[in-house]
């Protein structure tokens, strides 16, 4: 281990370019053009730093690794940080999606770049030390801060409604969030910390358990966003930017899947258990309900955001199935529609900025002008359905194979979701694509040009890689989680030998 | 037998300060205002600055009515930058609108001298003296624009509703020392024993005319009519130093004086921060003005930091510190920017005016974003701690409906917050206000810095704070 606190320098380097941005000034054009690269380098330095994280992690250990630990709010909450197996992949993920949402945004951002440029790079700083952050409290600064660049990046760079979205989105978040709040100091009083590894060792009476589980279950149901809860995200995603979708369905969305697995599981475990079958019911209805509503949108984000929807409803499903193909085929769903719904966004955005409009309805023939474009969306409309060669098809599986051990109903039911999406995802994909090319405004379409096969190449690199190579991301998290699931089982093994006596 | 006079030297320094100026203001004439409010300024730094090097530990004066403890000196500290906050804030404000008289300073530091009384009172006289001083000058300046309808009917509002509340108050007193056969607040601790009908009647009498000064609900009628009506340096200290300093008393006199009955007057102040937060956050969705939101605003902090009281415990008291002192600076912040909404010459008010402020002033739009984001308790920024303290206390003490229903109440609250920041950067512009005049900028730095840093050292006020509030426990 080295002296540098290299989490830290990865979390907060971001601001860095936040403060020399913040200093330009002189003629628009130039302003606009130096804060485009100076955000751009500032990401791709910050991706490189957490590449070393991720070079000198080591897999085989399920501890947290380059832990920092800082006085900080007085007693006994602390600057904690430190990634384990779970974490890690996040946090690359977010550090790697960053360059990229700030080229998708080069052109199609013309007002106030400036702005926009210092949104983004905030916005990265709290996604990542969401993910980093060893105490609960330090956890929910970061959580709960990132509302407020995505509310101005929705609001100020988004559609016709984006008022309505943003308030939206901002409202519905934050009242999950305070009740996590309350939970969070109830923890500290009971356990006497908020340092997250002590809690995760310690045991909370049963009762209280259910109590602080449902008001973490409160923030992270929205976050993720789990059915009923979802109705935010079709607004949320329709008005924000392309790059603003991105980092909502890539990155934000994660964190309510992440926060189940750091703190529901293992620090509830006994709500977990008992509280599973909740869970399983919304996973289902998500899956199979949204895939549904997918199928009848009109506008093809809205279409990606209720697809969304739909694949989360299988990490949820995964994580709380408790086996290991279930939990850790729901982080690897994670990552891939990390990646691939960002994908999707993007491509969508590539038709945007020459059309002006996500109607399907609008579309036809692509395939005629744009052949490279056609390619590219096909390979993510694949991964979305979750066709076996693509990243989707692995995390759906271990997801669902981790579920039949715990639930059958459960399982199939879910199965049936895979089916649909395929309806929708395919539906989509002929609409836009296929056909014949008779609308005029479609005829001078210029196919994605060098800076957009910038930025789709690498996702399809990663898409298909991952798909038949999974193994650097289940490796990574093997160990933390199979710890979680060791733990999890000897927290709740007691209570299961008591239930076998008494039957 | 102690008559030394060092604890309560700020006092003496402020009240013959203000006497000293008034003097060279009669004799110097009308155009003094500057030099009589920079003058002010330096005697409320001064006191701030003697109040810092008073000689630790417990200090008492006369007789034991006048006590300088640790919560005392966080408190007046805070005051005194509230007050000397305000003096720099009327500055461009009483010179553009040519209300530049000499008496503004001088009645702020009348009734700053009050507020320390009241701060330090540690018996019902004493805390009705403060009281009473700290309140006159408030009704004379609330109406200080005479030519204004508004104004004044602000300050004849205020004083008729302020002198009902403090007949309440001299009530409940009267009641007190009559069933205990006392004053000073330790007595009344020692002789209340397990309480009693008439106590409790009397502490309800006296509750009322604090709920009266902190404007809490149900005696908050008064405060979007006076807000609104006042000039609006007015409105800014009204916001600040006095709340503070009657928070200060709510807390020290159930604290000190009826310890013993504490689950009565709980009862009470859970009610009442209920009601305040709630009110606070509905009833002004609808507000056009932004005074008057700030009113209801202020309406609706007093409950947030009413329910660190309602805990009762050293840490309620350490969450309400905290409160205040990232309040003070909120509020501040706030109505510098709102002093600084020039449009031609006139001064605006209607939130509309502030469309697409990012753009013509995007600084001050910044800044502004800064303390809404903040008064809605979103973190990094500091308003989230002063209500993660406050919450934190109410969660020990086993007041989960209170908390529950306080942070829903923040989540609406949010809601009126959020209007606002859209209004600066969603929406088109409009004519840009007039160049913001430097003191304002300095304090609204100040205060915007304090919002967005706080959270990298917060251990200074937090500790301060802690100790205070041991003081009085």
């Amino acid at each position: 281990m080295s002296s540098w606190p290299i989490l830290s320098i990865t979390t907060f380097l971001p601001l860095l370019g936040v403060l020399f941005i913040a200093t330009l000034n002189g003629d628009d054009a130039v302003v606009k053009r130096n804060a485009r690269w100076a955000a751009l380098w500032t990401t791709l330095v910050t991706f490189a730093v957490s590449l070393i994280l991720a070079w000198r992690f080591d897999p085989a250990s399920p501890e947290f690794q380059f832990v920092e630990r800082a006085a900080w709010l007085g007693g006994t909450t602390f600057y904690h940080m430190g990634v384990d197996g779970i974490s890690l992949p996040f946090v690359i993920l977010t550090t790697a999606l960053m360059p990229i949402c700030i080229i998708a945004s080069w052109e199609a951002i013309e007002s106030r770049v400036k702005e926009y440029m210092i949104a983004f790079l905030v916005l990265e700083t709290l996604m990542v030390g969401t993910f980093s952050a060893l105490d609960l409290v330090l956890f929910y600064l970061f959580f709960e801060g990132g509302l407020i660049p995505m509310f101005l990046i929705i609001g100020v760079w988004g559609g016709p409604r984006r008022v309505y979205a943003s308030f939206k989105f901002f409202l519905y978040t934050l009242l999950g969030s305070v009740l996590m709040l309350l939970a969070i100091m109830a923890m500290f009083w009971q356990a006497g910390t908020t340092d997250i590894p002590t809690l995760m060792k310690f045991n909370f009476p049963h009762g209280m358990q259910t109590w602080l589980w449902l008001a973490f279950f409160a923030s992270f149901a929205v976050k993720m966003p789990m059915w009923p809860v979802h109705t935010w995200l079709p607004d949320a995603h329709v008005e924000a930017p392309t790059a603003g979708s991105v980092i909502l369905a890539a990155i934000l969305l994660k964190m309510g899947g992440y926060g189940f697995l750091r703190f529901s599981v293992p620090m509830f475990p006994f709500a977990s258990h008992d509280l599973a079958p909740l869970i399983f019911a919304l996973s289902v209805v998500a899956v199979v309900y949204t895939s549904l509503v997918a199928l009848v949108q009109e506008d093809m984000k809205k279409l990606i955001a209720y697809s969304s929807v739909a694949h989360m409803g299988f990490v949820t499903m995964g994580i709380f199935a408790l086996t290991t193909q279930g939990v850790a085929g729901g982080i690897f769903q994670m990552i891939s529609h990390g990646i691939v719904s960002a994908a999707l966004f993007l491509c969508v955005g590539v038709v945007y900025d020459r059309m002006h409009t996500r109607e399907i309805s609008a579309y036809g023939g692509l395939v005629n002008t744009m052949p490279l474009y056609a390619l590219v969306f096909m390979v993510f409309t694949m991964a979305n359905v979750g066709l076996p060669g693509t990243s989707g098809f692995v995390g759906e599986f271990m997801a669902l194979i981790g579920t039949f051990r715990a639930n059958i109903p459960v399982a199939t039911l879910a199965t049936l979701g895979v089916i649909l999406s395929a309806c929708y995802a395919l539906w989509l994909y002929r609409k836009v694509i296929f056909g014949v090319l008779e609308k005029p405004a479609l005829m001078g379409l210029r196919d994605i040009g060098a800076r957009e096969i910038l930025i789709l190449a690498p996702l399809v690199a990663l898409t298909i890689l991952f798909g038949i190579y999974p193994k650097p991301v289940l490796d990574m998290s093997a160990a933390s989680v199979a710890q979680l699931l060791e733990n999890y089982q000897s927290a709740i093994a007691p209570k299961a030998a008591m239930l076998g006596v008494v039957k | 037998m102690n008559l030394t006079l060092l604890p309560v030297l700020p006092e003496i320094i402020l009240s013959l300060g203000a006497m000293g100026l008034l003097i060279y203001g009669a004799f110097a004439g009308e155009r003094t205002g500057g030099v009589v409010d920079t003058i002010a300024f330096v005697l409320l730094l001064l006191a701030a600055a003697i109040i810092y090097a008073l000689p630790s530990g417990k200090l008492i004066a006369f007789n034991g009515s006048f006590i300088v403890d640790d919560f005392a000196r966080v408190v007046k500290i805070l005051t005194l930058i509230g007050s000397a906050a305000t003096i720099a804030l009327a500055r461009d404000y009483l010179v553009n609108e040519k209300q530049e008289k000499f008496e503004f300073s001088i009645l702020i530091l009348l009734s700053t001298t009050g507020m320390l009384m009241l701060i330090s009172a540690a018996d019902l006289i004493a805390l009705y003296l403060g009281l009473e001083l700290m309140s006159l000058a408030l009704y004379v300046v609330a109406a200080s624009n005479r030519d204004s309808e508004r104004s004044t009917e602000a300050g004849l509002k205020y004083f008729v509703l302020g002198a009902l509340s403090s007949g309440m108050l001299l009530y409940g007193a009267s009641l007190i020392y009559g069933f205990t056969g006392t004053v000073s607040f330790s007595g009344i601790a020692a002789a209340a024993g397990q309480g009693g009908i008439g106590l409790t009647f009397g502490l309800v009498f006296l509750f009322a005319g604090f709920c009266f000064k902190v404007s809490a609900v149900p005696f908050h009628m008064w405060t979007p009519d006076v807000y609104e009506g006042a000039p609006t340096p007015v409105t800014a200290f009204f916001s600040s130093a006095p709340k503070i300093a009657a928070i200060a008393i709510f807390v020290r006199a159930p604290i000190t004086a009826f310890p013993a009955i504490g689950p009565q007057w709980q009862q009470i102040v859970v009610f009442v921060a209920i009601a305040s937060t709630l009110l606070g956050a509905f009833a002004a969705i609808g507000q056009q003005n932004i005074k008057r939101l700030m009113a209801y605003s202020s309406i609706g902090n007093m409950g947030f930091a009413l329910i660190g009281l309602a805990a009762g415990t050293p840490e309620g008291v350490q969450g309400v510190i905290v409160y205040m002192a990232i309040y003070l600076a909120m509020t501040l912040g706030t109505f510098a920017v709102i002093l600084a909404m020039r449009r031609r010459g006139q001064l605006v008010e209607q939130i509309s005016d502030l469309a697409g402020l990012s753009r013509s002033s995007p600084g001050m739009a910044f800044f502004l974003a800064v303390m809404m984001f903040s008064l809605a308790g979103i973190p990094p920024l500091a308003g989230f701690f002063a209500k993660y303290f406050v919450f934190l206390a109410a969660i020990k003490a086993g007041l989960y409906a209170l908390a529950v229903i306080g942070v829903l109440a923040s989540v609406v609250g949010a809601y009126y917050y959020l209007r606002i920041v859209k209004v600066m950067y969603f929406d088109e512009p409009l004519e840009p206000f007039a160049p913001m005049p430097g003191l304002l900028k300095l304090v609204l730095g100040i205060s915007g810095v304090f919002m967005l840093f706080f959270f990298v050292y917060p251990s200074p006020l937090i500790s301060a704070a802690a100790a205070a509030a041991k003081s009085l426990f």
